[in-house]
C-alpha cells in the first residue's frame, strides 16, 4: 500500500522537557495505524505537529510522497488531515451543523451566506452515510460526550480529510459506543482513508489496527504489525519492562465495620430533575466497593453529594457513625473523604498553579505544610518531589503549572493528593481513564494497598475490568437508584452488563 | 386646564422620545463597535477614549475640508487607530485587556489626547461650518409623534439603523459571522477548524474603535455641534454596559441606546423647559449613570450571567501552543 503520511525525525521542545526527540512515523492509505505510548510519551504532542497546531522544532513531514510544512491548521485541513482532539474543539452553543461546517472555505464554504437548513440536511446525510447521527440542530452543550465525538468526526469528514487522527477518543466512550466507532473507522480505513488510532487499551489496539507504532519518553521504539503483537508484547514495548495487566488479585486485609454509609440519597441534577434517586449503599473499612453503571445515571452526582460538593435533596451520608450535615467539601475532607473526580482538569486540579501547590491544596491547614500563617514553602516543594518520584510523575518538576502536564500525568498528581491525606474513606471515580499500563497497575495497587491498610473504597467506572479486578462487592447504578448488588468475585461481566441496562431491575 | 396639562406631557413625551433618539445614536454606534470587538473576545475598554479622539478628528476633518462625509471617514480612521493600539496590546502581547483599555481612555481622554489635538489645532469655541441636521421633507417631519421622534433626524441616525441591520445579519448569517463568533466562544476550537484567530480579533477590535469614532463624531458633528473638551462625558462607558445589558445582540443594542439615550437627553430637555427646574441639573446628569449601574446589576446577578451569553473567551489571550 502506498504510504499516505511519513514523518521524518520530528522534534519538538517545550520549555524543559523534550516531547518529541526524532520520532519517525509512517502509516499507509487504507489503515488503522495505532499509536502507543505511556503517559507524556509524545502521542498528542506529534498529533498536534501533523495537524499544524505545533510548529516542529525539526524534522519533516511527508504526505503521499511530498515533503509539506503548516504554517497553521488550516494548511493542514487544506491538506486533507482531520483531527479529534483528546480534549474535544467544539463550539460549545453552536449547533452540530455550525460546528461542522465552522471554518470550510471550499466548495459550500466558498458562499458568504450561511444557509441553515442547507447544511442541516447536508450534514444529516454524512451522518446518516458514516452511521454516525446526530441531530444537526441540537447544541453541542446538549450532547453527551460520545455524541459530541461524532461530531467531531463529522467535521473531519466534511472537510474530507484522507487522514484522521484520533487522540484516545475511547476513553470517554461506553464500550458499545466503542463498539460502533470502530466500525466507523473501518469502514473510513476501506474508503482508502488512513486512521489513526491513539489509545491506551491494547485489545481496542488488537482489535481494530493493522500497525503499531509505540513511542516511549518521545522517541519511536518500533512499529509493528498487530497480527503478530500480543496485549503483553505490547506493553512490554511500551513500558521497557514486563508489566502486570489488570487481572483480579486477592487481598489480605480484613473487611470491618462500616465506613461510610449512605442512606436514602436524593439529589438533584445540574439540568433539574432528581438525580439520584434513593440511593443506599455501605462500605465497610478495607473494603473495595465499585458502582458500576452506563455514564449519566448519577454516577457523578453520587461522588460529589457523598463529598459534599453538592447539597443532598433528602437523605443522610454517615461517616464512622456520624452524619453529615452535606453540601460542604471541608466537612467531608474533615470527616476523611477523599475524592478523585471525573473531571480532573476542571475539579481535580487548579490547572495555573505548580504541581507542588495542588498536592497541598487540601492540607493547607495542616502542620507540615504551614507556620502560623505562612507557607513553609521548601517542605511543600520537598514533599511534592517526593510525591511526583513515587507516583512517577513525569514531564516536570514541582514548580511546573499543573495544565502543562499531559492528561495521564494530571492525574497521577491528584491521585497522590488524594492518597496521601490518610483518608477513611476514598471515592474515585474513573481512575484510571486515560491512563496506561503501567500507570494502571501503579494506581491499582495504590488502591488495593489502601484498602489492605483499612480505607474503604468507593470505586465508580465504567470499566467493568477494572472493576472486576478490584471491587468486592459491585453495585449496579441506572437512572439514580442502585438496581442491584452482585459478589464480584462470583459475577459476570454479562451479568453486571444487563443489571447496566436496566434490565432485572 | 386638565386638557392643556396634558398637551403639554404629550409634547414633553415627544421631546424627550426624540432627543433619546438624538443622545442615543452615538451610544448606538460605540456599543455596535464594542460588541463586535466582545463577540471576537476582546474587551476594549478604551471606547470613550476612542470617541474623543474620533470627536476632535471628525470636528477637524469638517472644518479643513467641509465636507461631512469625509469627517466622518476621518473619525473612523482615527478609533480605528486608537483601536489598532489596543489590538496590538492585548492579541500580539497578550497584555491584560482591561489594562490596556483603562490606560487607552486615560491617555486619549478628556485632558488627554483628544484635548491636546483640540487645543493645538484650535477647534475650541469654532462655530461649526457644517452640521449634520434632519433632511427629509419638511411636511413629513412635522407628522404627529413620528415626524418629530423618528423623521425629523439627521443621516447618521439613519445610517446607525442600517448599521444595525448588517451586524445583525452578519452576525447570525454569514460565515465570517459565524467564524467571528465561534473566535470568541472558543479559540482554541476556532484554531483547530483553520480560523486566523489573530486576524479575526484583529479586524473586529479595529473596526470596532472606528464605529467608537463614528459614535464620538456625532457629539462634535451633530449633537453639539462643534468641540469641546470631554464632550462625550462618559458616552463610551455607558455604550460598554449597554453591550451587557443588550446580551451582545445587535437589535437589543438598537433599544437600550435609546433607553440610555433618553436619561441623557432628560436634564437638556428639562433644563430647556423650565421642567422640575427647582431640582439641581446635577442630579439629572447622573441619571444616565445611576441607571448604568442599577442596569448591571439587575444583568449581572450569578444566574443571569450563565443566560445572557456573554462570549465564552471574553478578557483572555490565545496562544496556540499553552495549554
Ligand atoms: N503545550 C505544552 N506546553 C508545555 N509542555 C507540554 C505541552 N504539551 C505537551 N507538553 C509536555 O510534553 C510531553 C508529552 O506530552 P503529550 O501530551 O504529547 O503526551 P501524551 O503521549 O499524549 O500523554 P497522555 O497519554 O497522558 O495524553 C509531556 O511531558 C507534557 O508535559
Ligand atoms: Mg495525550
Amino acid at each position: 500500500m502506498p504510504s499516505a503520511v511519513e514523518l521524518r525525525d520530528i522534534t519538538k521542545r517545550f520549555p524543559g522537557v523534550v516531547a518529541n526527540d526524532g520520532v519517525r512515523f509512517e502509516a499507509a492509505e487504507g489503515e488503522v495505524h495505532a499509536l502507543l505510548g505511556e503517559n507524556g510519551a509524545g502521542k498528542s504532542t506529534l498529533s498536534n505537529i501533523l495537524t499544524g497546531l505545533y510548529r516542529p522544532d525539526e524534522g519533516e513531514i511527508v504526505l503521499w510522497g511530498e515533503p509539506v510544512s503548516f504554517a497553521s491548521p488550516r494548511d493542514a485541513l487544506d491538506a486533507g488531515i482531520g483531527m479529534v482532539h483528546q480534549h474535544f474543539r467544539l463550539v460549545p452553543p453552536f449547533t452540530v451543523a455550525e460546528n461542522v461546517i465552522l471554518g470550510d472555505h471550499r466548495g459550500e464554504g466558498k458562499k458568504f451566506m450561511v444557509h441553515p437548513r442547507r447544511i442541516e440536511r447536508n450534514v444529516a446525510e454524512l451522518g446518516k452515510r458514516y452511521r454516525i447521527a446526530v441531530d444537526p440542530r441540537a447544541r453541542i452543550w446538549q450532547l453527551s460526550l460520545g455524541e459530541q465525538q461524532r461530531v467531531e468526526i463529522l467535521k473531519a469528514l466534511y472537510r474530507q480529510a484522507r487522514i484522521l487522527i484520533l487522540d484516545e477518543p475511547t476513553a470517554v466512550l461506553t464500550p458499545q459506543e466503542a463498539e460502533s466507532l470502530f466500525e466507523t473507522l473501518r469502514v473510513m480505513a476501506d474508503e482508502g482513508r488512513t486512521v489513526i488510532f491513539i489509545s491506551h487499551k491494547l485489545h481496542e489496539v488488537k482489535a481494530v489496527a493493522d500497525r503499531v507504532t509505540v513511542l516511549r519518553d518521545g522517541r519511536t521504539i518500533d512499529t509493528v504489525d498487530t497480527g503478530s503483537a500480543t496485549p503483553r508484547s505490547l506493553a512490554a514495548l511500551m513500558v521497557g519492562r514486563e508489566v502486570s495487566l489488570a487481572e483480579r488479585v486477592e487481598r489480605d486485609g480484613e473487611i470491618g465495620a462500616p465506613v461510610l454509609e449512605v442512606r436514602g440519597l436524593w439529589a438533584h441534577g445540574d439540568r433539574g430533575g432528581d438525580a439520584l434517586r434513593g440511593v443506599d449503599l455501605q462500605v465497610r473499612t478495607g473494603e473495595i466497593v465499585a458502582i458500576a453503571g452506563v455514564a449519566g445515571n448519577g454516577q457523578r452526582e453520587l461522588a460529589e453529594t457523598i463529598t459534599g460538593m453538592r447539597a443532598a435533596a433528602d437523605g443522610q451520608v454517615v461517616v464512622d457513625g456520624r452524619p453529615l450535615r452535606g453540601g460542604d467539601a471541608r466537612e467531608a475532607i474533615r470527616a476523611g473523604i477523599a475524592h478523585v473526580p471525573e473531571d480532573r482538569l476542571h475539579t481535580g486540579v487548579a490547572p495555573s498553579l505548580s504541581i507542588a501547590s495542588n498536592v497541598v491544596l487540601k492540607s493547607y491547614r495542616g502542620k507540615q505544610v504551614t507556620r502560623g500563617p505562612l507557607l513553609r514553602l521548601r517542605a511543600i516543594r520537598d514533599h511534592a518531589a517526593s510525591l511526583i518520584r513515587r507516583y512517577d510523575v513525569r514531564g516536570g518538576g514541582p514548580e511546573l503549572p499543573a495544565r502543562q502536564l499531559s492528561g495521564g500525568n494530571l492525574q497521577k498528581v491528584v491521585l497522590a493528593r488524594e492518597f496521601h491525606g490518610d483518608p477513611r474513606v476514598l471515592v474515585v471515580a474513573s481512575p484510571t481513564r486515560g491512563l496506561d499500563v503501567a500507570a494502571i497497575e501503579t494506581v491499582h495497587r495504590y488502591l488495593r494497598d489502601a484498602a489492605s491498610s483499612g480505607v474503604g473504597v468507593l470505586l465508580i467506572s465504567e470499566d467493568l475490568d477494572e472493576i472486576l479486578a478490584l471491587a468486592d462487592r459491585v453495585a449496579v447504578i441506572y437512572e439514580g437508584a442502585i438496581v442491584g448488588e452482585v459478589d464480584a468475585g462470583a459475577t459476570t461481566v454479562e451479568e453486571i452488563g444487563l443489571l447496566m441496562a436496566g434490565g432485572a431491575g | 386646564m386638565l386638557v392643556a396639562a396634558g398637551g403639554i406631557n404629550n409634547a414633553v413625551l415627544v421631546v424627550v422620545l426624540a432627543s433619546a433618539v438624538v443622545y442615543g445614536t452615538p451610544l448606538l454606534y460605540a456599543a455596535l463597535g464594542e460588541l463586535l470587538a466582545e463577540r471576537a473576545g476582546v474587551l476594549n475598554l478604551g471606547v470613550e477614549g476612542m470617541m474623543l479622539v474620533g470627536a476632535v478628528m471628525g470636528f477637524w476633518a469638517v472644518q479643513r475640508t467641509g465636507s461631512l462625509l469625509l469627517a466622518i471617514g476621518v473619525a473612523a480612521v482615527a478609533g480605528g487607530a486608537m483601536a489598532l493600539i489596543h489590538a496590538f496590546l492585548v492579541v500580539t502581547l497578550r497584555a491584560n485587556q482591561i489594562v490596556s483599555g483603562l490606560a487607552l481612555t486615560i491617555f486619549a481622554g478628556a485632558a488627554g489626547l483628544s484635548s491636546y489635538l483640540g487645543n493645538d489645532l484650535n477647534l475650541a469655541d469654532q462655530p461649526a461650518k457644517h452640521a449634520f441636521s434632519p433632511f427629509l421633507p419638511r411636511s413629513w417631519r412635522t407628522a404627529d409623534v413620528v415626524g418629530p421622534v423618528l423623521l425629523n433626524q439627521s443621516a447618521l441616525v439613519y445610517a446607525s439603523w442600517v448599521c444595525v441591520a448588517l451586524v445583525a445579519v452578519y452576525l447570525s448569517r454569514t460565515r465570517p459571522g459565524l467564524n467571528l463568533r465561534a473566535v470568541g466562544e472558543s479559540p482554541a476550537a476556532a484554531d483547530a477548524m483553520g480560523i486566523n484567530v489573530v486576524a479575526y480579533r484583529y479586524v473586529h477590535t479595529v473596526v470596532g474603535g472606528a464605529f467608537a469614532g463614528v459614535g464620538g463624531a456625532c457629539f462634535s458633528l451633530a449633537i453639539t455641534p462643534q468641540w469641546v473638551d470631554g464632550l462625550t462625558s462618559g458616552a463610551g462607558w455607558i455604550a460598554i454596559a449597554l453591550v451587557i445589558f443588550a446580551f451582545w445582540r445587535p437589535t437589543l443594542c438598537l433599544v437600550g441606546a435609546y433607553f440610555f439615550g433618553a436619561f441623557s437627553g432628560i436634564p437638556f430637555t428639562f433644563q430647556a423647559r423650565g421642567i422640575l427646574s427647582g431640582v439641581p441639573p446635577e442630579l439629572f446628569q447622573s441619571l444616565p449613570y445611576v441607571m448604568t449601574v442599577v442596569v448591571l446589576v439587575l444583568v449581572s446577578s450569578a444566574g443571569a450571567r450563565r443566560r445572557l451569553g456573554a462570549p465564552a473567551s471574553l478578557g483572555t489571550p490565545y496562544v496556540r501552543e499553552e495549554r
